[in-house]
């Protein structure tokens, strides 16, 4: 128990490589619950972020997963500013944004751009595109002279694979997957270093969702981009992420290289969360474990104590009720150089396979699992 | 064969014009069968679903072709009243929104009994005590003392559950259910699609169950048919079809999903749009998306072909489905 606590939360083994660009440390909001009209006072809080730090390097992806209401988009807002932290800070090159405000802020948040979710209701339907786009410009003039404004939204559209002619329509003229790549346009219009994107791809339909995720992919090695990349699906955030941190009411449960979590999760929720995605694999089904955990996540106003999991974890002791785990490598894992020593706030951390491996591994029966297809020659 | 659609045809007339939504589907569920319907929005899914409960929107929708043979009888003759008796005691749907399918002012107890007493000439104490064993069944906690909450006052997958005990009221035959999880997280996902499949195994209904989700499919489906702008353009047991597709389409969609095994190459990206309803492309519909279009697919409607290779009992409506099997 001791050594646990001495465990420091930040630094150490597995921070990733290279500067940080972007540092969170203690990040929380919560929104006041009150009572009353004229005499309000204040009967609790909803804690939808509750202690969040990660690092984001340049240029690489850090992918958030965690089901509705776990706080990831609460985390989106804070680090673009659009929401501010109760506490906690968030060091961009070192400088704390929550603090800055003015031109400081504004200089930051040309750098830090947000792409959203819904393609439909994050577009003025009464603006054309070449507005919309355009934009960010009016209230960064410095980034594109005035004159000069036309042709440099007609290079984004070129850019996100719009046809450039398209300048003067509304959002209403295109398809959901194209409106997406307007919203991305936007969010690169000002040549940021970071993208912030809050489940871009999750409303579009299959076959778009791989031209938005290969266009987004393609973008960061063009411009060097880092990607916040928060989404539901973890199937996708393993796709496009390098690392990924898995959220569960208000705080990072369990953080690590994209392998390391998904092919050795040691924390129960990131077990469970992996064994209920549906595998697109028949053969898997009959030999797959799957974790079904009962009940639904508590209220974030009023979070179990100790560990926030322990309501619906199989291994919770009285120990998760009285002492809320760290996150740092757990101690087993700790003097071993393995997958298995990454982030995870769990007294009992364990590792566990859950997710069918291509190789014949321990999950997989004597057939060999094969992918039920092959990508067809040049046809990406 | 409990249920067997023929040949449908559904359009839509607009004022901008008329939008072909379902163009020729065919497909049949056996009892204790589940059928995926696998499709992107626009495709014709939901409508085909519809069009087989009745209670498609008409107008504007408007059936103008085809059959739907219900325990042999043409669901499509019968008049209003003789299909309400079907519908819900025969046959019953689930809906993708719960929140939005419950009424917010009705008890959920209360929209449970009412299959009882509009059905089964249920008295109200009879009806409240069904409601409860309902609820029981599909594991709702402490269902004696919830009966008279409300929709909001329930979780999200609460709420499905509730509409899984709707359908399942009755006990009827053939459960058509449109996206049942979609609007859900994982892990109750999980639980919804584990608790639908046992209670089909129980009373040994046919299922629809009708998604854009390869994953779900994968784990729950026993056939597969895949449609694109309002036709089946493959139909296959489901083993086969994710070892071999026999049609470029369903080729595309599994190679376009990132996988939770793998990491990531660049993604196969299905290239284009699907089409506007109301302009079909001649021919094969999906011939501009297509990587393998030949002259013949810009002019002939390929038939369903029969995939004679790579397992049995499959179709493909692809005039090159060879090359694709072994391509």
């Amino acid at each position: 128990m001791a050594e646990r606590k001495n465990g420091a939360v930040a630094e150490h083994l597995n921070a990733p490589l290279g500067e940080p660009i972007l540092q969170v440390r203690g990040l929380v909001k919560h929104y006041p619950l009150t009572r009353g009209i004229v005499f309000r006072k204040q009967v609790g809080a909803v804690k939808a972020v509750d202690g969040v730090d990660f690092d984001l390097v340049a240029g690489e992806t850090l992918g958030i997963v965690g089901e509705s209401g776990c706080g990831k988009s609460t985390v989106a807002k804070m680090l673009v500013n659009l929401e501010r932290p109760t506490a906690g800070e968030i060091r961009y090159k070192g400088d704390d944004i929550t603090k800055l405000s003015g031109r400081a802020l504004k200089a930051v948040r040309r750098n830090i751009q947000m792409v959203f979710q819904d393609p439909y209701t994050s577009l003025n339907p009464r603006m054309t595109v070449g507005d919309i786009i355009g934009e960010p410009y009016e209230i960064h003039p410095e980034v594109a002279p005035k004159g000069d404004r036309r042709r440099q939204v007609q290079d984004l559209l070129d850019v996100v694979g719009l046809n450039p002619e398209y300048i003067n329509r509304y959002p209403h003229q295109f398809s959901g997957g194209q409106r997406q790549r307007i919203g991305i346009a936007r969010g690169l219009a000002l040549r940021p270093e970071i993208i912030v994107a809050d489940e871009p791809v999750s409303a579009l339909d299959v076959s778009v969702q791989a031209q938005v995720i290969n266009l987004m992919d393609r973008l960061q090695t063009e411009f060097n981009l880092s990607y916040v990349f928060i989404a539901h699906d973890l199937s996708i955030v393993r796709h496009i992420s390098d690392r990924v941190g898995v959220m569960y009411l208000g705080r990072i449960v369990e953080t690590g290289r994209d392998a390391e979590i998904y092919d050795h999760p040691t924390h129960p929720y990131t077990q469970a969360l992996l064994s209920a995605v549906p595998v697109p694999d028949p053969e898997a089904r009959e030999h797959r474990e799957r974790i079904i955990l009962f009940g639904d996540v508590p209220s974030p106003a009023n979070i179990p104590s100790g560990c926030r999991f322990r309501t619906r974890c199989w291994k919770a002791a009285e120990r998760c009720a009285m002492e809320v785990p760290l996150l740092a490598v757990p101690a087993e894992f700790r003097y071993e150089a393995g997958p298995a020593a990454h982030d995870s706030a769990c007294h009992f951390a364990e590792e566990k396979q859950v997710v069918p491996q291509e190789e014949p591994g321990p999950v997989a029966p004597v057939e060999s699992v094969e992918p039920p297809v092959e990508p067809t020659d040049g046809s990406a | 064969m409990l249920l067997e659609v023929r040949d449908l045809h559904v359009e839509f007339r607009t004022r901008d014009g008329v939008a072909k939504a379902v163009n020729g589907v065919t497909y049949s569920v056996d009892e204790g069968e589940t059928l995926a319907v696998l499709g992107e929005s626009g495709s014709g899914k939901s409508v085909t679903a519809q069009a087989v409960m009745g209670i498609l929107d008409t107008p504007p929708g408007k059936i103008t072709a085809g059959e739907i043979l219900f325990k042999g009888q043409d669901l499509l003759k019968f008049k209003e009243e003789e299909r309400r008796k079907v519908r819900g005691a025969q046959m019953a749907m689930i809906f993708q929104d719960a929140l939005s399918s419950l009424n917010p002012v009705l008890s959920v107890g209360a929209q449970l009994g009412e299959m009882f007493t509009v059905h089964r000439g249920a008295s109200r104490k009879e009806a409240k005590a069904k409601a409860i064993e309902l609820m029981d069944r599909v594991r709702i906690p402490g269902a004696a003392s919830r009966v008279g909450d409300y929709p909001h006052q329930f979780s999200g997958g609460m709420r499905q559950r509730i509409m899984i005990a709707m359908a399942l009221a009755l006990e009827p035959a053939l459960i058509i259910a449109d996206e049942p999880t979609t609007a859900l997280d994982v892990t109750v996902q999980a639980q919804v699609m584990d608790l639908l499949a046992e209670l089909q195994r129980e009373l040994h209904m046919g299922l629809i169950l009708i998604t854009h989700d390869l994953g779900v499919v994968a784990d729950v489906a026993d056939r597969i048919a895949v449609m694109y702008a309002g036709r089946i353009v493959e139909s296959a047991p489901v083993h086969d079809i994710y070892k071999a597709p026999a049609h470029p389409y369903t080729k595309g969609l599994l190679e376009s999903i990132p996988r939770l095994d793998q990491k990531g190459r660049e993604l196969y990206a299905i290239k284009g749009l699907p089409p506007n309803l109301m302009h079909i492309p001649p021919g094969c519909a999906f011939n501009p998306r297509c990587p393998m279009a030949q002259d013949v697919c810009r002019t002939d409607v390929p038939p369903l072909y029969e995939v004679t290779e790579a397992g049995t009992d499959r179709v493909s409506a692809c005039h090159f489905w060879r090359e694709c099997l072994n391509g």
